[in-house]
């Protein structure tokens, strides 16, 4: 049953929607909010364009392609390509969002990131399609779990794994506005809509999705429906009250979030879809080895690449599911009293 | 500093030969301004030789071999504003082959850009002439380059820009040759000639040498202007040391509709220096003091052949 009055006041005050009446939780593609959000950045300034390499629908360029043809550029099967050029058009003012798989941008064209985008400090914007397992049948070549460690590793970067379709669009939205090379990172698979149109979105402030004081679960992207979850039923089964931090933000980290939330609840879970190894996990615990010493269990794909299958199968296969996440706060939640 | 430099570089930026002089743009190529960029190649060949002597590393052959191209470009060719280098109506000069930066430097240097004296930190901690170019530190570089093959991919995102916005102004790439071994430059090709992007020139300092030794052993190029047309591009060829040749080449490519151009200008490596030129060794090393020594004064009886040519 829906009821957003029995959510707890973080929820509520997220407007979060009844993320716990699964018969009824709305399940949209997060690249769908990529679309609609870069659709309506470009209806409001015309140097918003889109670049693409041969993958318009998949990366939903399509609605863009279709409205403002002129703010629309194909150019084919060439990943470094499209951030060179893009380089190349934001260095005389235009604002260029270049989608294709992450796989291949940034996953080929990474040195191109570095100098072109990074380096040279313009104003390109990559969307990051299809990133996590989560891709599914394609298998290993196409899912890109190592694409947030190489990314938010090059300096000046913004990196942002919205949680949902509905956060996707505010993040691209807010990124077609804020001066500075980006990566926008979102997947394949429908997944749940926890936030409404309600719900606010600033770039580098975290949310509390859920308030609680026992274990800290910060997660990113659309494992934070899982993290969630989890928290909900270990609340109902064994009185552990998790916050759960929706830290869309991977990069610049909202730092005062993380550490309040490790000051509170004295132990805390990463999640991400991603490796555990450099992602977004990794920098939780650079921040908080150094400010806060913390307890830290992480959860992510651990040091393995993906392989075809069901998308739900590959993220309880590679220990990404709500029962793992609820087993990683137990362990957190044990070595806080140890 | 002053002595170091010697009188003419102290008022290369002031004289008759000042930056408003220059940045016009494609005027007649008189005899008369045609004897000024000769000289003024000449010190851009010094102010190369003396910054990488002050450095103690860089690249001196592909520097040397294209400083007449480069001083075309500054002194005759180019809609640009030294005293205003992000001036947004200036033409665009994308140097990929960032390796080259000290021809750059030098050609902006004895253009107006900033004080020749300057070129003497290339290199050196703190300094706006970084080993290879940056976007960032030095205005109107254009972009950051150094990894090879990505200032013709760049140059295609300008000139469509350009193309776009309804700007009229002009992107030139420079490119060494051997960077055509590098893919990223091919797709480049392809997407210039899908967008018809007739405001974008191509030059290639075909000097046939990198680090490993000819370019055509290492990996070869050629037919090298057969493949730029199996790409739709307009293609040119000229002698990269003949200033009136290749600003008559480039006038040639400016009359281009609906296709890019390039413009394959023959170099030989370490021009203007006697024991440099045609060998690939100096590709990726300074002179000494003696060997520096040596380079100029061969510089400055080249100057003084070209003075007494009336």
């Amino acid at each position: 049953m829906s009821n957003t009055q029995t959510l707890d006041r973080a929820a509520q005050a997220m407007a979060l929607v009844d993320y716990r009446d699964t018969a009824n939780l709305k399940q949209l593609p997060t690249r769908n909010g990529f679309g609609e959000g870069l659709l309506e950045a470009a209806q409001a300034n015309r140097n918003v364009i889109g670049i693409c390499a041969d993958l318009s629908e998949s990366t939903r360029f399509e609605a863009l392609k279709k409205a403002l043809p002129e703010q629309y550029l194909e150019i084919g099967v060439a990943e470094q390509m499209l951030v060179a050029m893009a380089g190349g058009l934001a260095a005389v003012g235009k604002i260029p969002w270049i989608a294709s798989y992450a796989m291949f941008n940034p996953g080929r064209s990474w040195e191109q990131v570095r100098t072109i985008m990074a380096l040279n400090q313009t104003n390109v914007k990559i969307a990051g399609a299809h990133a996590g397992v989560s891709v599914g049948p394609d298998g290993a070549t196409h899912q890109a779990i190592e694409d947030i460690a190489i990314m938010r590793v090059i300096p000046h970067m913004f990196v942002v794994v919205p949680c949902d379709s509905v956060q996707t669009k505010k993040a691209t939205l807010a990124l077609s506005q804020t001066f500075g090379p980006t990566y926008l990172r979102f997947a394949r698979e429908k997944s749940a809509i926890v936030t409404s149109e309600a719900t606010p979105f600033e770039i580098g402030k975290a949310q509390v999705f859920r308030e609680g004081t026992d274990v800290a679960i910060v997660a990113c992207g659309i494992l934070v429906y899982n993290a969630l979850m989890a928290a909900d039923k270990l609340s109902r089964e064994r009185g552990i009250e998790c916050r759960v931090v929706n830290n869309h933000t991977v990069k610049p980290m909202d730092e005062a979030a993380i550490l309040d939330a490790a000051k509170t609840c004295g132990a805390v879970v990463t999640v991400e879809e991603h490796q555990i190894h450099g992602g977004m996990g990794s920098r939780v615990a650079e921040i908080l080895s150094a400010q806060h010493p913390t307890p830290i269990e992480f959860i992510g794909v651990n040091d393995r690449f993906g392989q075809s299958g069901d998308p739900v199968e590959l993220i309880e296969y590679y220990g990404m599911g709500s029962a793992a996440i609820e087993a990683a706060v137990l362990r957190a939640h044990a070595r806080k009293r140890a | 500093m002053a002595r170091f430099f010697g009188a003419r570089f102290m008022t290369a930026r002031e004289g008759p030969r000042g930056a408003t002089w220059y940045n016009a743009g494609m005027q007649t190529l008189t005899p008369q301004r045609l004897r000024e960029l000769d000289l003024k190649a000449t010190d851009v060949r010094e102010g190369i030789i003396r910054a990488l002597l002050a450095a103690g590393s860089g690249h001196s052959a592909g520097s040397l071999d294209m400083a007449d191209i480069f001083t075309a470009l500054y002194g005759h060719v180019m809609r640009n504003r030294p005293e205003e280098p992000s001036w947004p109506q200036r033409d665009r000069l994308l140097l990929s082959c960032g390796h080259i930066a000290p021809v750059r430097y030098s050609a902006m240097a004895n253009f107006g850009y900033f004080p020749v004296e300057e070129l003497l930190t290339l290199r050196k901690f703190g300094t706006r002439l970084q080993g290879h170019p940056e976007r960032v530190t030095l205005p109107s570089v254009e972009t950051t380059s150094g990894p090879l093959g990505e200032g013709l991919a760049q140059g295609v995102g300008m000139a469509q820009a350009a193309k776009m916005d309804g700007a009229d102004f002009r992107v030139y790439v420079v490119t060494s040759d051997a960077e055509h071994q590098c893919g990223l430059h091919w797709e480049a090709m392809m997407t210039a000639a899908k967008f018809k992007l007739d405001n974008l020139l191509c030059i290639i300092d075909r000097n046939f040498i990198q680090i490993d030794g000819s370019t055509e052993e290492i990996m070869p190029l050629e037919p090298l202007a057969d493949k730029y047309r199996a790409f739709n591009w307009e293609v040119f060829e000229c002698d990269g040391h003949d200033i009136a040749a290749f600003v008559a080449t480039v006038e040639r490519a400016h009359a281009v509709k609906g296709k890019p151009q390039v413009i394959i200008a023959k170099t030989i490596p370490g021009k203007g220096v006697s024991y440099m030129e045609g060998d690939y060794t100096w590709h990726g090393k300074p002179p000494n003091a003696e060997q520096a020594k040596t380079a100029l004064a061969e510089l400055a009886a080249t100057r003084e052949r070209i003075l007494a040519h009336v």
